[in-house]
């Protein structure tokens, strides 16, 4: 019995996604500094993609790239999903532009504020 | 107080959902329908040994469609937020000389030959590299976002190495335009040529596994690794400068 074999990677690296999840979450919720909650935010981003690069693995095998070790004949036999990938491929994109967004209103409220404290902004709180 | 206990609280409560999702998960045995569909038809429809650009670039084209326009909007916002306004300039123009040395120490400090000299040897073959990744997309691991990022990343080593260096808003913007234009009428021709908007059967499929094969796929990624490149890069340039106007 070797634990390390025994359990799935794939399980591995669902739980390391829903962990970065929580993580990014419980920083977003706790800090105040909004560079942290933006980097909350891209923990969380980074724990979803995770979780559905893990959905899309098929147990012992590859990359979904055709080449001399998966011939096209068997290519449905021996690739993981592409759907996954290609999804998280867009996510990636996206998440990146909603971070550039983010830190250019960081930007902003500390030329308009001289501060990154989320506290100090007491017109938006309700 | 209270705050943080119901934070905690919270984060316990999606912690047990995330422990009842991880509990019962068993890893697939054999691909969904979809994918079976995309492995088996794939490489013989659209002629692309990588699955992951068929997908993309093809079958679900229009959402890189979206996907690029994401990536446009939200570069237009860094632009427009990071604008620097009228009142902001007259600010600066109040303050004193000691105050903008200050404030500009270091970033105007020239770089060091071995820099400037690493940089100028290194930065072709960084873009290089990028247009190698994005023209090789339907072949090998890469494509029009990967190595558009590649190209981005280029540029934040030149801006990194030569602070003072001045990279062309109206070049970035025509080429901008010109490759997202050239995405969409790519597209169109898909309607009119082949099976639908972004079929890539518009242009012969080639012999498979070459470099020009797979149709127009390593056409739409070289338009797609432009717009991604120069976007970045826009991207980047505004958060070093925060300047006006599109000169």
């Amino acid at each position: 019995m070797n634990i390390l074999t025994d359990i799935p990677i794939s399980l591995i690296v669902l739980c390391s996604g829903l962990g970065l999840i929580l993580i990014g979450l419980w920083g977003m919720l706790t800090q105040r500094n909004m560079i942290r909650m933006i980097i909350g935010f891209s923990l969380t981003d980074t724990g979803i993609h995770m979780v559905m690069v893990s959905i899309g693995y098929v147990t012992g095998r590859t990359a979904p790239i055709i080449n001399d070790a998966v011939p096209v004949a068997d290519a449905a036999t021996l690739v993981v999903d592409p759907v996954p990938s290609a999804l998280v491929l867009t996510a990636i994109v996206i998440g990146l532009g909603v971070t550039a967004v983010m830190l250019a209103f960081a930007v902003r409220i500390y030329k308009a504020r001289n501060t990154l404290m989320i506290d100090e902004c007491t017109e938006s709180k309700w | 107080m209270i705050k943080r206990i119901f934070i905690f609280i919270m984060l316990a409560l999606i912690g047990m959902i995330f422990f009842n999702l991880a509990s019962n998960y068993s890893e697939n045995t054999s691909l969904s329908k979809l994918g079976y569909y995309y492995a088996e038809k794939g490489p013989q429809e659209l002629g692309a040994p990588n699955l992951v650009t068929a997908v993309v670039v093809t079958y679900r084209g229009l959402d890189t469609l979206g996907e690029v326009t994401v990536l446009f909007i939200s570069a237009a916002g860094v632009g427009l937020l990071l604008r620097r306004t009228r009142r902001n300039q007259d600010d600066d123009e109040g303050l004193e000389e000691g105050d903008r040395a200050e404030e500009t120490a270091g970033v105007h400090k020239p770089a060091s030959e071995i820099v400037e000299t690493a940089t100028q040897l290194l930065l072709p073959m960084v873009i290089l590299f990028g247009v190698y990744v994005f023209m090789n997309g339907h072949l090998s691991p890469g494509g029009g976002f990967q190595g558009g990022a590649i190209i981005a990343s280029g540029t934040m080593f030149l801006l990194l190495a030569l602070p003072e260096s001045h990279i062309s808003r109206m070049m970035i913007a025509i080429t901008e335009s010109l490759s997202g234009f050239s995405y969409v009428v790519v597209g169109v021709l898909g309607v009119i040529l082949a099976g639908g908007f972004l079929d890539n059967r518009i242009m012969g499929l080639g012999s498979y596994g070459h470099l020009l094969s797979a149709g127009a796929i390593p056409l739409i990624y070289t338009f797609v690794g432009f717009k991604v490149g120069f976007e970045l890069s826009a991207v980047l340039d505004r958060f070093r400068k925060e300047d006006t106007g599109p000169v």
